[in-house]
C-alpha cells in the first residue's frame, strides 16, 4: 500500500553526457540511487532504476558524441529516458541481442562492451522503446512502476 | 566470516575501511570482471571480487550495496577510487592472490554464491 509514492513530488533530474564522458554515467546511477532512497522507495525498484540508469547511460558515453539523461519521477512510476545524438543504432533487434557488441577493446578493458548492457535494461524495464536514426542519435525510453514487483528477478 | 577474516585469508592490505568497518560479517561472494555482470548478478552484501581497479567498480558496487571489494592480482585503484571507496563507505581491499585462489580459500571456509 506503502508502495505508490502518491505523497511523493514529481521530480526530475538531468544530467548531461558528453562523448566518452564514463565517469558521469556511473556517477548518474550512483546520485539517482541516493535520490530515490530518500523518496523511501523500495530496494529493488531503485535497483532496477539504477541498473538501467547505468547501462542507459554508459551506451550514450560510448556511442553517442553527447546526450542527456532524463529521471522523471511520478506517483505510481520511474521513466528513464536518454536522448542522444551520435551513429545510432542500424538494427535494434540485432542490438538487443546478448553477447552482440560494437565497443571498442579500449571500453571492453575498461569492464563494459560485453553485450549486456540492452538485454539488463530489457530485464530491468517494464516497459521498453527504443527508436533510432542511422547518423543522426538514439533515444531510449524505459518506464519502472512502483507496483509491480513480481515479475522481476525470480522470472 | 568477517572482513577481518577474509583480509587475513587472503593476505589482503585494506585501501580504505576502518577496524569497525571490518568487523561487518560476509557470506556470500561474487567474481567478475564485467561491469554488466555484476548488475546483473550481484547480490547485496556480497563480496565483490575483481580484477578491474577503475571508478565503475565503486559505481557498481554502491548501486548493487555490496559490502566489501577485493582486487585481486596485485592491482591496486587510484587514490581518486580509494577516495570513493571511502566515501561511500565501501571497505575496499587488495592482495596478490589471483582469483581463482582468492574463491578457492573463501569457498573452502564456506563462502558460497548466493543462488536466490
Amino acid at each position: 500500500m506503502v508502495d505508490s509514492l502518491t505523497y511523493t513530488p514529481q521530480i526530475t533530474l538531468e544530467f548531461k553526457i558528453g562523448e566518452k564522458d564514463f565517469f558521469v554515467a556511473g556517477e548518474c546511477a550512483s546520485r539517482v540511487k541516493k535520490t530515490l532512497q530518500q523518496l523511501g522507495l523500495k530496494q529493488d525498484v531503485i535497483k532496477r532504476i539504477a541498473i538501467i540508469i547505468y547501462e542507459a547511460a554508459m551506451n550514450v558515453a560510448i556511442h553517442a558524441t553527447s546526450g542527456m539523461v532524463t529521471v522523471h519521477v511520478e506517483p505510481d512510476a520511474i521513466t528513464i529516458r536518454t536522448d542522444d545524438v551520435g551513429a545510432g543504432i542500424e538494427d535494434i533487434d540485432l542490438a538487443m541481442k546478448e553477447g552482440y557488441s560494437t565497443a571498442t577493446y579500449e571500453i571492453r578493458e575498461m569492464g563494459f562492451g560485453a553485450g549486456m548492457g540492452l538485454s539488463n535494461i530489457k530485464q530491468c524495464s517494464d516497459d521498453l522503446k527504443i527508436e533510432s536514426k542511422v547518423g543522426v542519435g538514439t533515444t531510449l525510453n524505459a518506464k519502472v512502476y512502483f507496483q509491480d514487483q513480481a515479475r522481476q528477478a525470480d522470472g | 566470516m568477517t572482513l577481518k577474516e577474509v583480509q587475513e585469508l587472503l593476505e589482503a592490505q585494506v585501501l580504505c575501511g576502518n577496524d569497525e568497518c571490518l568487523k561487518r560479517g560476509v557470506s556470500i561472494c561474487f567474481a567478475c570482471d564485467l561491469i554488466s555482470e555484476m548488475l546483473l548478478y550481484l547480490k547485496p552484501h556480497s563480496l565483490l571480487v575483481t580484477s578491474l581497479t577503475n571508478a565503475h567498480v565503486i559505481h557498481a558496487a554502491q548501486v548493487m550495496d555490496v559490502k566489501a571489494v577485493l582486487f585481486v592480482g596485485g592491482r591496486k585503484p587510484d587514490q581518486s577510487v580509494i577516495t570513493s571507496g571511502e566515501l561511500n563507505k565501501i571497505p575496499l581491499l587488495a592482495t596478490q592472490l589471483l582469483t581463482f585462489d582468492c574463491c578457492g580459500r573463501l569457498y573452502e571456509k564456506g563462502i558460497k554464491t548466493d543462488k536466490q
